[in-house]
């Protein structure tokens, strides 16, 4: 019972993995792309560490993944947010309808 | 469940190539930062599954510590890109 339940995760984070790499690279602006990975690949990461904690079950190694967990739904996006704020900085210009894609 | 784990773990390093395209590819430095930090979290999990594969609990420890430095080296670039220097 519990293995199926850390298959279906570990399969739906492989999802979301996925999904951030082919909007990296399909979308047409710097700001999608930032939207694209920054959400997917921490919610990706969240839900494949979770199936390997249910996987293990109660022992350390399952208390070690837990506190990476939290450390990682903590800064993946602090880390995002700091080179969004930076290209902002420097003048990024955001994608309009009708551009071209960069 | 094995079998699951090393699919996992070669899936992931095939999404990594398609990040590494937007590295050499990208237009300008924010493209090819976002994907670095991109692929520093899709290393993290490879690393939590080769541990668990080989049966080695010590991997754990090397992706805890893999994780904060991916957190404090993307901070530091953003750092020095909007001051000019690490101060």
């Amino acid at each position: 019972m519990l293995n199926t339940l850390a298959l279906i995760f570990i399969v739906i984070g492989l999802f979301f993995m996925i999904v951030g790499a082919i909007g990296l690279i399909r979308f047409p602006d710097f700001y999608t792309r930032v939207h694209a990975t920054g959400k997917c690949d921490t919610l990706g990461e969240g839900m494949m560490l979770f199936g390997i904690i249910l996987y293990e079950g109660m022992n350390l190694i399952s208390v070690k993944i837990l506190l990476l967990v939290i450390f990682i739904f903590v800064t993946s996006p602090t880390a995002v947010h700091a080179i969004l704020n930076v290209a902002y900085t420097h003048g990024v210009e955001p994608w309009k309808k009708g551009d071209e894609r960069r | 469940m094995i079998d699951i784990f090393h699919a996992s773990v070669i899936i992931l390093i095939l999404t990594v190539f398609i990040c590494l395209y937007r590295v050499l590819a990208g237009p300008g430095w924010e493209n090819r930062l976002i994907a670095v930090n991109t692929i520093g979290t899709k290393t993290i999990v490879v690393l939590v599954l080769v541990g668990l594969i080989y049966e080695r609990p010590l991997f754990l420890d090397i992706s805890i510590a893999y994780a904060m430095i991916n957190f404090i080296s993307t901070l530091a670039i953003a750092k020095y890109l909007r001051r000019g220097c690490v101060c």
